[in-house]
């Protein structure tokens, strides 16, 4: 896949994902985890993307003083080196917020493991550096039956391995790889195409509805 | 040489393929965006970027905002109370006026929830794509429209170049046939839906409603089962245009006139699905056989007919998946083995995107006329915008919520999302015509039963979760 260089604008704002990188992970052995639970609603009334990493899970983690929940596992000391969370089937179901991803990058993540993904928390996702790594049943299973264990995910390679040595193979879409390995800015990318915009709009100009 | 058969396309299909500005080896298409709904919740970041690159709105003329998410229901006069929810709104409306785009703010008679104004003024219409940083996006498929929620990045993108990088979905057909018996509504429909294949069952896949009964459908009750095609997991629902559906669309505020509106019209009837089309999942639901719905659990795909009895985590085989079902339960108090009615209620919220139309007013006001709420329940009738609140004081039904004794409410998302101050306290239990009842959805601590408006009014009556056909 080759990609006009010209793509590659505004590197600058943009952290480029660790091609590959070892972690400890965290589990939440628990299906469908909405977004409500990711960062609750009423966190959304901010105007701005940062201070989210402390709303994580806000419900789960504290309790109704404001208390970390001992039992909690973001709350151990294992979860604060985590960079991966492995949780339950159809992970980030609910609804659009971004807020969920940011609230996941900014607590330390950069990856999120279970065995399927809601499509707009996967968009989400991997418009903000988090990796959503969709893993065959087995090795999820392996996963949750090895709390404090490591994982290596090498983004390139599109491989998870365990600390047995097994290593599976993850899907992603081939451009947002390409996006996360080299910087590659999607509005850059889009605003490129203008005058293919430009012409459709106007072979379209009788049957675009506008407020006008 | 013979020249080869058209290909039978779907209407998902075909509106894709209407949309795809260009697409290159190796990157998703290039979407173009017909509509572009805004609200004050989604879009602050996206601004900030276009401010930080320098860049203006593409099409002005394509994209309405309206506060509604953070939006008190108390009386407009009032001061706002949370000062983060009053900046907020107050940025969505500087954004606006920074970037030229119509905002339909608290003071405006075309204020509401974002998928209730798009189609009462006629914005939204058959073969469109509409997107809006709001799951719920998918309610405007009810008009044959394509239309599903975005992040707040692809919101930047939208507002940027009208356009998303997009992959094209699965195509996924429910069929509903049969007649619906009384007390059986449109939410009942989708709620059955969602329990049959599951929260993610629809993952991947845009929707497509068809079969006798879902022609039966006004296009409010058409746009209550595509609201909740995201709780099945599909990113978006559709309904092929009809005559209901032009009729709903002629005539208002910013719908096709004079010879565009029979352009549009023409254009309009080449949408439905084409005879023998294929899909890559089907999945067919007896009209007939359905009771009224309602949830037990803390995800929408855990609902049971209301004679049903909640399921036993002991059934479930999966570890994984009883883990789940037992914390639910155990969230929601609930005992296993047992039918939801008879158990007491706190709240009734009859409101939001799912059911805040005219018909859904109506359907409550007709259960509540002449009767009372029970005195331990606390009742909220939230109209989804201010057009319905002023049709529904027209009919007077704003005074049969008042007299039987439930508060009726300014438009907005209200308890839904539970933003705005409208919420449940700690442990209480609502029935609610909304579309989650994930954890702490309408307030920390909070716990939803979702039903049909008619339910909730039922319930609202005698203070426990009610059969509504025993009220009919």
């Amino acid at each position: 896949m080759k990609f006009d260089s010209a793509y590659v604008v505004n590197q600058t704002e943009r952290e480029i994902a660790p091609k590959r990188f070892e972690s400890h992970f965290v589990i939440l052995p628990i299906d469908n985890i909405d977004t409500d639970q990711i960062i609750p609603a009423r966190f959304l009334k901010t105007i701005s993307k940062n201070g989210l990493g402390d709303q994580l899970f806000y419900d789960w983690r504290y309790d109704a003083s404001g208390a970390p929940k001992t039992d909690f596992i973001l709350n151990r000391p294992e979860a604060v080196r985590a960079q991966v969370l492995v949780a339950g089937d159809n992970f980030g179901c609910g609804s659009s917020r971004e807020h969920a991803p940011w609230a996941l990058t900014q607590f330390g993540f950069r990856a999120v493991v279970s065995t399927s993904f809601a499509d707009i928390f996967r968009q989400n996702s991997l418009k903000n550096g988090l990796l959503p790594i969709v893993v065959p049943p087995d090795i999820h299973a392996a996963l949750l039956a090895s709390p404090g264990a490591i994982v290596r995910i090498d983004l390139a390679a599109q491989t998870l391995t365990l600390e047995d040595g097994r290593s599976v193979e993850f899907p992603i879409d081939p451009f947002a790889k390409h996006c996360l390995l080299e910087g590659v800015d999607e509005l850059g990318y889009i605003l490129q195409q203008e005058s293919a915009i430009a012409s459709y709009e106007a072979r379209r100009a009788g049957s675009i509805n506008t407020l006008a | 040489m013979e020249p080869q058969p058209m290909k039978k396309r779907t209407i998902i299909e075909k509106i894709w393929r209407d949309h795809v500005v260009a697409e290159r080896e190796g990157a998703p298409a290039l979407f173009y965006v017909d509509l572009h709904l805004v609200h004050e919740v989604t879009s602050p970041q996206a601004f900030d970027g276009l401010r930080k690159r320098g860049l203006k709105v593409r099409r002005p003329d394509l994209t309405v905002a309206t506060t509604d998410h953070s939006t008190p229901t108390t009386p407009r006069g009032l001061p706002i109370v949370d000062k983060t929810a009053a900046a907020q709104i107050d940025r969505l409306e500087q954004n606006c006026r920074d970037f030229g785009i119509p905002c339909y703010g608290l003071s405006s008679e075309r204020q509401g929830i974002v998928h209730v104004i798009g189609p009462e003024l006629g914005l939204t219409q058959p073969g469109m794509t509409v997107v809006c940083g709001d799951s719920h996006t998918s309610t405007h498929g009810a008009f044959g429209a394509l239309a599903f929620g975005i992040g707040t990045s692809q919101v930047e993108h939208v507002l940027a170049t009208q356009c998303l990088l997009q992959q094209p979905s699965k195509t996924f057909a429910v069929r509903v046939d049969g007649a619906l018996k009384p007390g059986v509504t449109a939410k009942d429909i989708i709620l059955a839906l969602i329990a049959k294949i599951g929260i993610g069952g629809g993952t991947g896949c845009v929707i497509e409603y068809c079969g006798s009964a879902i022609r039966a459908l006004s296009m409010e009750e058409r746009m209550t089962v595509c609201n909740m095609s995201i709780e099945g997991g599909a990113r978006g629902g559709l309904i092929a245009p009809d005559a209901t559906t032009y009729q709903y669309v002629a005539g208002r505020p910013f719908s096709p006139k004079g010879a565009d509106w029979d352009a549009a019209v023409a254009r309009w009837r080449e949408l439905p699905t084409d005879e023998g089309a294929t899909y890559d999942r089907e999945v067919s639901i007896d009209a007939n056989a359905l009771e009224p719905m309602i949830t037990f659990g803390t995800n929408p795909g855990m609902g049971i007919p209301i004679s049903a009895a909640v399921p036993d985590p002991a059934s479930i085989a999966d570890p994984l998946e009883r883990e789940t079902l037992h914390k639910a339960l155990q969230y929601m108090d609930l005992p296993a083995g047992k039918p939801l009615a008879g158990h007491p209620v706190n709240v009734v919220f009859i409101g939001s995107c799912t059911n805040s139309r005219i018909s859904d007013l109506r359907a409550a006001a007709d259960i509540l006329k002449g009767r009372k709420v029970n005195p331990h329940v606390r009742v909220m009738v939230v109209p989804g915008s201010q057009h319905v609140r002023a049709q529904a004081q027209a009919e007077g039904l704003d005074r049969i919520f008042r007299e039987a004794g439930a508060d009726w409410r300014e438009a907005g998302c209200s308890m839904c999302i539970a933003m705005n101050g409208d919420q449940l306290q700690p442990g209480e239990y609502s029935v609610s015509t909304s579309n989650r009842n994930f954890e702490g959805r309408q307030g920390k601590g909070g716990r939803t039963f979702l039903a049909s408006p008619l339910t909730a009014a039922a319930t609202a009556v005698t203070g426990v979760i009610t059969d509504v056909r025993t009220l009919l």
